[in-house]
């Protein structure tokens, strides 16, 4: 299946870019989409996972055509 | 309810005197209390002067934590109505960042529900910020709890 992985701040830069479409197995977690994009790098332990627009666990499996975004902890306000 | 991401400066005050003209005419003499945060930036942070400041977000999830967070507050504490306005792009310092207005009946209600928006926005919304000093710019890794 194909899902859309977005990136941002610190971690666009350190990924070089601000996304990807990553094609990987049926069956998969947004940990798995991270290790797909990421080339095998370990998702840092403060990076928050967003599927679809709506925070979830990188536990939390992923469907054909979902966006998954991978970001820092959130600093506005 | 009004929420809005701009990319522009904006003067919360004017703004909040017209939202209250043009939306909130019609309510007028319901509401007895209203609640108003505005977040500015600051010259300095870390110890160090701060020439500037760049805010990214995550379009479309932004705004759509923005709306939920405004919508169960109004459910919460039974609000008149609520608003947000949140800048992105380049500021500099003293430019307006956040505006947080509600409008409720009490103002028990009004303050808690301008807090909780405002630390929920800090801790969940999708901004980033990113610091321009004498020499390069760095991105603020956490903000401090509020509580």
């Amino acid at each position: 299946m194909t899902v859309q992985v977005k990136f941002f701040a610190s971690l666009k830069e350190q990924m070089g870019c601000d996304g990807a479409t990553v094609e990987i197995g049926e069956v998969a977690t947004a940990a798995d989409v991270w290790l797909q994009a990421s080339g095998g790098k370990a998702l840092p332990a403060n990076v928050l996972v967003a599927i679809n627009m709506e925070y979830a666990d990188q536990n939390h499996p992923v469907k054909s055509g979902d966006e998954v975004a991978f970001f820092p902890p959130v600093t506005g306000g | 309810m009004k929420i809005e991401v701009r990319s522009t400066p904006f003067a919360p005050w004017e703004l909040l005197q017209t939202y209250e003209r043009e939306m909130l005419g019609g309510a007028a003499g319901r509401y007895g209390a209203t609640a108003v945060f505005v977040g500015t930036m600051r010259d300095f942070n870390e110890g160090d002067t701060v020439r500037g400041m760049s805010l990214e977000h995550y379009p479309g999830m932004t705004e759509r934590q923005l709306e939920k967070l405004l919508a169960d507050a109004i459910e919460r504490w039974s609000l008149d109505d609520a608003l947000v306005i949140h800048r992105v792009g380049d500021l500099d310092p003293a430019d307006p960042i956040v505006l947080v207005a509600v409008w409720s009946a009490h103002r028990k209600e009004a303050f808690e529900a301008c807090r909780h928006i405002m630390e929920e926005l800090k801790s969940t919304v999708p901004f980033w910020k990113k610091e321009r000093l004498a020499e390069g710019t760095r991105w603020v890794e956490k903000n401090r709890p509020g509580y």
